[in-house]
Formats: C-alpha cells, structure tokens, sequence
C-alpha cells in the first residue's frame, strides 16, 4: 500500500489524477500552468517515455522547470526536437496524439468549451478571451481530450454562449456527422470535486468518481445543468506522498501553479 | 466546387493565387545588400493599410524593435493576424495600429494573464474582427508559402469558430470526407527576428520556428531583424542551417537582445519583472501613457529602451536565465 498524504490542496489533487491518466508510452498535447504540470508529474512519476507535444513546436522535451509560454526555451530543454506549428498540428491530426489538457471560461454538457467571449456582439463583445490559439485544434484531432477546471455552476453551463473548441457538439452523432476526425473527443473532466466522463450514447457529462470530502450533491450543486450518474461511482484516491513530493520539490517550487 | 457551408467572417486579404504570381514574379531575386536601421525599415516597408504578420511566438523570438517602431511611427488601419501573438499583441495595441483583425489567440499573454489594455481595444468595437485558430492561420500562411489559394484543414467544423470565420466546407473529392478549406493571407508585410542573417537576409534559426517558414515565404514584403550579422561566406559554407533564404528578404536590421523582453532561444530568457509591469501599469490609461512615453515614444530605438530598463546587467541576468546557471552571478 502506497502512503496516503492527507494534506493537499484542491490544485495539487487535480494535476495528479490527471498525471495519473497519461501511460507510459503515450503522447500528450499541453498547454502552460496545470496541464504541464500534470504531464511533467507524469513522466517523472511514472510514464518517464511520456511524449510531450506544445503547439508552437517543442516535440518531447524533459522539461527541467515550469515554462511560461507554450514556446519557451523550457519547451524544447533536451528535447527530441525544435519543429513547428503544423509539425505538431499534423502529427495529432494523423493520429499520433493521444491526449489533451485544455480549459476555458465556459464548459457545457457536452465538453465543449467558451474561450472566446462573453456577450452577443461578436464584434463588440462584453468580455473578450484570447480565443482558441491551438485549443480547437488540439480538441479536433486528438483522440482523448481532458479537461482541468475548478466545478462552479457559472463555469459549468448548459449551453455554452460560444462554442470555441469541440466538445461532442450536440451530443449523440452530432460530432461525427459534422466533419471533424472519427473516434476523437471529450474524454474526462478533472474538477476540484470530481471527474466525468460522457455517457457512449447521448454524450452527455456524467459523474464517474467523487474527491475525497466531496459528495455528488456538491458536484450538482456547483453544475449549471443535470449531471448523469455513473452506474459505480467511485472515491477519487487522494495524492500519494511520493506525488506530492515530486509536484512540491521538483516541479512548481516557487508554487505558480499548485498555490492558485 | 459545392461549399457545403460557409462562416460568416471577413477575409480581409485576397486570395486569388494568380495575383499573388503577379507580385512575386516582380520581386528582387538580386543579391544586394539590405542592412539598414530599423526606423528606415519602417518606413520604407510597412504602410497605413498593410496587413501585417509578426513571426516568432508572442514573447518569444519577436521583432521588438520594428514592433515598437511601428507604433512610434504611428502606422494605423492595418490589417493584423492575432497568430500566438501576445506580448507584440499588447505592443500593437497600445498604438491601435489594426483595425481588422483575424484572431487565433490575443488579448492574453499565456501564463502571465491577460492584458487590461489590449482587452479594452478589443470589448471598444474599434476593431472588425474574424475568427481562427492557431493552425488555421498556420496552413493559411502554408497555402500562400506554397502558391496556392486555399488549405484543406479537419478542425473548427461544428463550431463557432467556423461560423466566425472566413472558411467554407467542402468535400474531398476522392473520399468524400468534409474539409474545411481556409483561404491563403500573402501579408503585405511580415517582421521575424531571427539568430543570424548576412547582409542579403539569408537566414538562420536556432529553436522552434512556429509559422515563420511559411509566413517568410507568404509576405510581400519582409524585415528580418537578427541578434547578428554574419558572413556570406558563412552561410554557403553550410547551407544546411539556412531556413529563409535572401530572395524572400526586404530588409535586415541587426538588432542584439532585439526579441527583449520576449525569450530567445539559447541566448535570453525572457524578463517577466518587466512583463509583469506592462501588465500591471496597463490598469491605469494614465500610469500607461506615462509608460509608453518612457518606453517607446521617447526612445531612439530598441538600445534605449533596453537601456532604461537595466542594460547590460539586465541581460546578463536573462542569459544565466536562459541556460539554468544557478548562482554564476550575484
């Protein structure tokens, strides 16, 4: 039995059920903050042949420090190799790319995801958000995407306002009717509180496990629309202290990400 | 061809294939010297009107210095492309340079959040925008490299994304598989800073290159600027390591610590105390305007601003950054 460590912070649980979904071996797509952080988790705990992909070009590097920018040095530290925007679009878009991480303003039941703005004047928006940069495109051709975000019912909304990256669209077939690759889509959704997956028919969110100190009412309660049950639902485990070790000395000492 | 649907954004340059043919069937293929400063650079390439592209990743291995002098020289109307532009965005910004605008990613500066001003420009309706991605704009620039007018791309269908845009479905011809085809940008002008150039504007690059391949060979017209000049004689001895040769070159600026304070690859990290800054005076109109005026307006040039904001000492830090020396300096 691995020790269990009670004290963690909601964050730090977060990146490690993510870490803990990427194998050794598979390719993942990620984007700066907790993403990275889960992918850099994973390789030094346990996938150490983990491929890690940034859209401006960094191509499996072993990343020695938290970057700031997708396109930073730290992206291609001892890497395998310094490509390019469409080197790293086209390899997920082959088929290449197992995983991504990606987050947004506004996630609805179907996984799809608001990035783009808040208001119905496109041109004049209320709030403006910096738009897709490469999360439509990562969401578009690789074949798990996963998603890290707090549960709130402001964030989690039935419908999103403006579909900026793919979910399963409509539900049901309405993402393979619609042109986009066959077999790629929302896969898990990370929260504070729990992680969903999408029920294989109407596509819709479900709970499949609970956090630790969580109950499902919590989960509805901080969902903007009805959340689907899992048939077993299950505890979430919480970090292990060689987790939380490596996340705390190795990765985000200075606490960027894990402090949030 | 049946487009089987079709977004409703602006595409805000043409993109006929035989046109573009036109104009670089006149370009320069002569091997002449182009160094010049960058203010000379600005004004002889960069007009009121131009659709603009701006290489490298947003803070990293970006044209500073042409950016600023653009706003300096007080360029407006242009056209944009928002290509994982970020801290060039908010520079862009702070002299509403553009007013047409195809984004794939504004407004935030990655990890370091999102700029107040550039969101103020963007929420005031001044700007007429139209939607993309990062690799939508990528094979847009691809499509131009290659002299053809569009790219068949399999993201954005089913979203807003596409309804925002200017792309059209249509169906592969063998398959029958939908694709969403984006219309090629030839820019007017582009900017990329790169590590080292000889008089001519051949080129290399040391990192990632993003999109800079194709855009260099999209632009009409192109500043390089360089953190050296080096021989000819250097660039035939291995032309391995040239990615943009001088025949698509306008113009080369020899500008040292000239993606400051973006990062370059094995030469600086980037200055996030000064980025920080950016961000937090950009809270204030006020505090802002005092800010330009002491960092780009009442500057000479990229030296000046590089100057008031630590000189030498500055970069010697963001270079023991770069390459992880802990504790080579105090």
């Amino acid at each position: 039995m691995t020790e269990r460590m009670a004290d963690y912070n909601t964050m730090e649980l977060m990146i490690c059920t993510a870490a803990r979904e990427l194998e050794d071996g598979a390719s993942v797509g990620v984007g700066t903050g907790a993403p990275c952080a889960a992918a850099m988790l994973a390789q030094k705990a346990h996938s150490p042949n983990l491929v890690i992909l940034f859209e401006a070009g960094g191509a499996a590097p072993l990343i020695p420090e938290m970057p700031i920018s997708v396109g930073d040095s730290r992206t291609t530290w001892k890497a395998i190799m310094a490509s390019g925007m469409c080197e790293i679009m086209e390899t997920a878009c082959r088929g290449m790319l197992d995983y991504t991480f990606l987050g947004g303003a506004q996630i609805d039941m179907y996984g799809n995801l608001n990035s783009t703005r808040i208001g119905p004047d496109h041109q004049k928006p209320k709030v403006r958000f910096p738009g897709s940069g490469g999360a439509n495109d990562f969401a578009s051709f690789c074949w798990r995407m996963m998603v890290m975000t707090p549960q709130d019912p402001k964030r989690f909304v039935e419908r999103v306002s403006y579909i900026t990256t793919p979910g399963w669209l409509e539900g049901g077939d309405s993402r393979a009717k619609s042109g986009l690759p066959l077999g790629a889509g929302p896969y898990k959704i990370i929260t504070n509180m729990a992680v969903m997956d999408f029920e294989p028919e109407s596509k819709r969110m479900r709970i499949i496990a609970i956090n630790p100190g969580y109950s499902e009412k919590d989960v509805q309660d901080n969902c903007g629309f009805e959340l689907l049950k899992a048939p077993k639902i299950v505890e979430n485990p919480p970090p292990t202290a060689e987790e939380l070790a490596i996340l705390r000395d190795q990765i985000d000492p200075y606490r960027y990400v894990i402090g949030r | 061809m049946e487009v089987l649907d079709q977004g409703i954004g602006a595409i805000f340059t043409d993109p006929d294939a035989d046109k573009a043919r036109e104009f670089f069937r006149k370009k320069s293929r002569a091997l002449t010297p182009k160094v010049m400063s960058v203010k000379e650079a600005v004004e002889k390439f960069v007009h009121d009107g131009d659709y603009l592209c701006i290489g490298g990743f947003g803070a990293n291995r970006i044209p500073t210095a042409v950016c600023h002098e653009i706003v300096r020289q007080g360029r407006k109307n242009m056209g944009f492309a928002g290509h994982t532009s970020t801290h060039d965005f908010q520079i862009l910004c702070a002299g509403e340079v553009f007013d047409k605008l195809d984004v794939a990613y504004i407004v935030g500066l990655e990890a370091r959040g999102l700029s107040p001003n550039a969101r103020r420009y963007m929420e005031s309706g001044k700007v007429k925008v139209s939607e993309w991605t990062n690799y939508s704009l990528s094979v847009r620039f691809k499509a131009a490299a290659a002299g053809v007018s569009f790219y068949p791309a399999r993201n954005v269908m089913g979203t807003d994304t596409f309804k925002y845009s200017g792309a059209k479905i249509i169906q592969c011809p063998f398959t029958g598989t939908k694709y969403a085809a984006m219309p090629a940008i030839w820019p007017d002008v582009a900017a990329i800073h790169v590590h080292e150039a000889d008089i001519y504007g051949n080129c290399r690059i040391r990192g990632i290159t993003v999109s800079d391949l194709d855009v260099a060979r999209a632009a009409k017209r192109l500043i390089i600027t360089c953190e050296r000049l080096i021989q000819n004689d250097e660039i035939r001895r291995d032309p391995s390591y040239t990615v943009i040769p001088y025949w698509c070159v306008d113009a080369v600026c020899e500008v040292p610590y000239g993606s400051y304070p973006g990062n370059m690859y094995g030469e600086y990290f980037s200055d996030e105390d000064h980025l920080r800054e950016w961000l937090k005076v950009e809270q204030d109109p006020d505090e802002f305007k005092r800010f330009l005026d002491k960092n780009i307006y009442s500057c000479k040039d990229h030296f000046e601003y590089i100057e008031k904001n630590g000189g030498m000492h500055k970069l010697l830090k963001l270079r023991e950054k770069e390459f992880m020396f802990t504790k080579a300096r105090d």
